[in-house]
């Protein structure tokens, strides 16, 4: 019985601090349906979808959005190439050298972002003149997520068989075919889940892309930042709700597969 | 058959080693990463005539405010981290035993928040506290910012730990005649240390150099040290914002040294980014 009850309560704690991290999400997808320029007004609602017409009308927010997909799509492609591949240079490299490429690879991951969005900033100042726009966002969104590529794609590699590879190049084929044709495949899961990573941080990242960005472009994130100082236009409640939305879809679509593709290796076997 | 052998010997065939597949990588390592944190080091040296100096970091250490400013975040960071701790272990807690939760789309609810921008997450919760509830901008709500951004990079490492963790445990701490609150202390607690220190790691560092959730949340009183360096770059002054990175690096630095010391011994602790894709 006493049991029973701390379980209730135990569902409860659970429910309401979910709630309490849902309201604001809520209620800024409520409001996107209103027309009032803030939020708080409870009588301005015409469910018309004024705000969505307005957003698809925006060139501002809808260039935004543009730049942060096009950078976060050619940089996580990028970074999902060369860590895919270094990764397997790494887990391979001799003992004595290994812990010193790791500790390079883990210097962003550990960094606070905004020094190393100093240090890009001043290395573009000092190496390339003064470079910022596309160039300078890809570079550095790329080698900001590689390592978050290499260290998805890392374990996969230590469930390997080792001896794959020079089977391959016993049985003829050259480093590059062995590498893509029979290492790749077997390491996709890490790939995939490293790509995703890498997407996800680059659509994210805030203060690397705000220092390194020059004068012409923004990206959602730098938009927002930009507007909250001088008074965010009411579009932006709907472009929240279309994001999180569409983020939610995504992971409840990728965890269904997952377990379908679960349930269907238990049946196999 | 012995010359055979001598004369494949004789010509050694260049062999492609697997680890050479690293090398493009290390390279661009050491131009886009441990040069730019080179520069970055160069540059808060350089003084007012592009001469060697410390003037920046005397300047840093002179001025009360900057010293103020520094503490400040310390303490911001550390009381995000500890709010955000004594929220999330429970509620971990209570997600790890199937007995409460069975539902992994819950666990998914919850760390969903990760994935989206943390701009607009803040943004949300701008037009919610302050706009929808009339808070005023300021410590508080500042605070709150913080631990609402947060809150998931605790939570997801904790829950990782403790769903991870072998419940014969703590069976066997009951058999042996253990109440709960002792089982807590001596057996979950302790097994859950990897997940609270990357938990800790994820929460503090970021929080102490954000200057986003403070500025959109906060008012001209809740300035922190990535505010300092943001507004510096704005004025160009590259060689005081170098030297103002070169400190929040130190801190960085102490920071892992001291979660080294934690975690040494007890095996390596799991990051828990992305654990649930």
């Amino acid at each position: 019985m006493k049991k029973g009850f701390g379980t209730i309560l135990a569902r409860i704690f659970i429910y309401v601090m979910l709630a309490v991290m849902y309201a604001p999400i809520a209620i800024l997808i409520i409001f996107s349906f209103s027309g009032s320029s803030g939020i708080g007004a409870w009588s301005n609602f015409d469910f018309t979808g004024d705000l969505y017409l307005d957003l698809f009308q925006d060139a501002s927010i809808l260039g935004a959005v543009g730049n942060t997909f096009l950078i976060a799509i050619i940089s996580s492609i990028i970074a999902t190439i060369i860590g895919s591949v270094s990764a397997v240079g790494i887990y391979y490299l001799p003992k004595r050298i290994k812990p010193i490429v790791s500790g390079m690879n883990q210097i962003t991951v550990v960094n606070a972002e905004i020094v190393t969005a100093v240090a890009f900033m001043l290395f573009f100042i000092v190496c390339f003149g003064y470079m910022d726009g596309y160039p300078a966002l890809i570079i550095s969104h790329t080698m900001i997520t590689i390592p978050y590529v290499i260290l998805s794609v890392m374990p996969r590699l230590a469930q390997l068989n080792p001896n794959l590879y020079e089977a391959a190049r016993d049985l003829g084929s050259g480093p590059f075919k062995a590498l893509t044709s029979v290492l790749l495949p077997q390491m996709l899961p890490g790939i995939i889940s490293g790509f995703v990573m890498a997407f996800t941080l680059s659509l994210d990242d805030f203060v690397i892309t705000l220092f390194n960005k020059g004068s012409g472009i923004e990206t959602i994130s730098t938009l927002i930042y930009s507007s909250t100082k001088h008074g965010i236009a009411p579009a932006f409640r709907a472009l929240s709700t279309i994001i999180f939305v569409g983020v939610l879809a995504v992971l409840i679509g990728i965890n269904i597969f997952q377990a379908r593709a679960r349930r269907k290796a238990i049946k196999g076997a | 058959m012995s010359t055979a052998v001598k004369t494949e010997k004789k010509k050694p065939r260049f062999v492609f080693k697997r680890s050479f597949f690293s090398f493009p990588y290390i390279a661009l390592n050491i131009l886009f990463v441990v040069i730019p944190l080179a520069i970055l080091l160069g540059y808060a040296f350089v003084g007012q005539e592009g001469e060697f100096s410390i003037s920046n970091f005397a300047y840093f250490f002179s001025h009360i405010e900057n010293i103020k400013t520094i503490l400040f975040s310390l303490l911001m960071a550390a009381l995000t981290t500890i709010i955000c701790f004594v929220l999330a272990y429970p509620l971990a807690m209570c997600l790890a035993d199937s007995k409460i939760n069975k539902s992994a789309i819950l666990v998914l609810m919850f760390i969903l928040p990760m994935w989206v921008n943390s701009l607009l997450r803040t943004y949300a919760l701008q037009n919610f506290l302050i706009d929808l509830f009339g808070m005023q901008r300021g410590f508080l709500s500042a605070l709150i910012g913080l631990v609402y951004d947060f809150f998931p990079f605790m939570l997801l490492p904790l829950y990782t730990t403790l769903s991870n963790m072998d419940k014969s445990f703590v069976e066997a701490s009951y058999d042996l005649g253990a109440n709960k609150v002792m089982t807590f202390l001596k057996v979950t607690l302790p097994l859950s240390v990897p997940g609270i220190v990357s938990g800790v790691m994820m929460v503090f560092m970021p929080t102490m150099s954000t200057f986003s959730v403070t500025e959109i949340m906060g008012n001209t009183n809740t300035y922190m040290i990535g505010s300092m360096i943001n507004e510096m770059i704005n004025g160009g002054d590259w060689s005081g914002s170098a030297a103002f990175s070169f400190v929040l690096l130190i801190l960085v630095g102490v920071t892992m040294v001291i979660s080294n010391f934690i975690t040494k011994g007890r095996g390596e602790a799991e990051t828990g980014v992305g654990g649930i894709i």
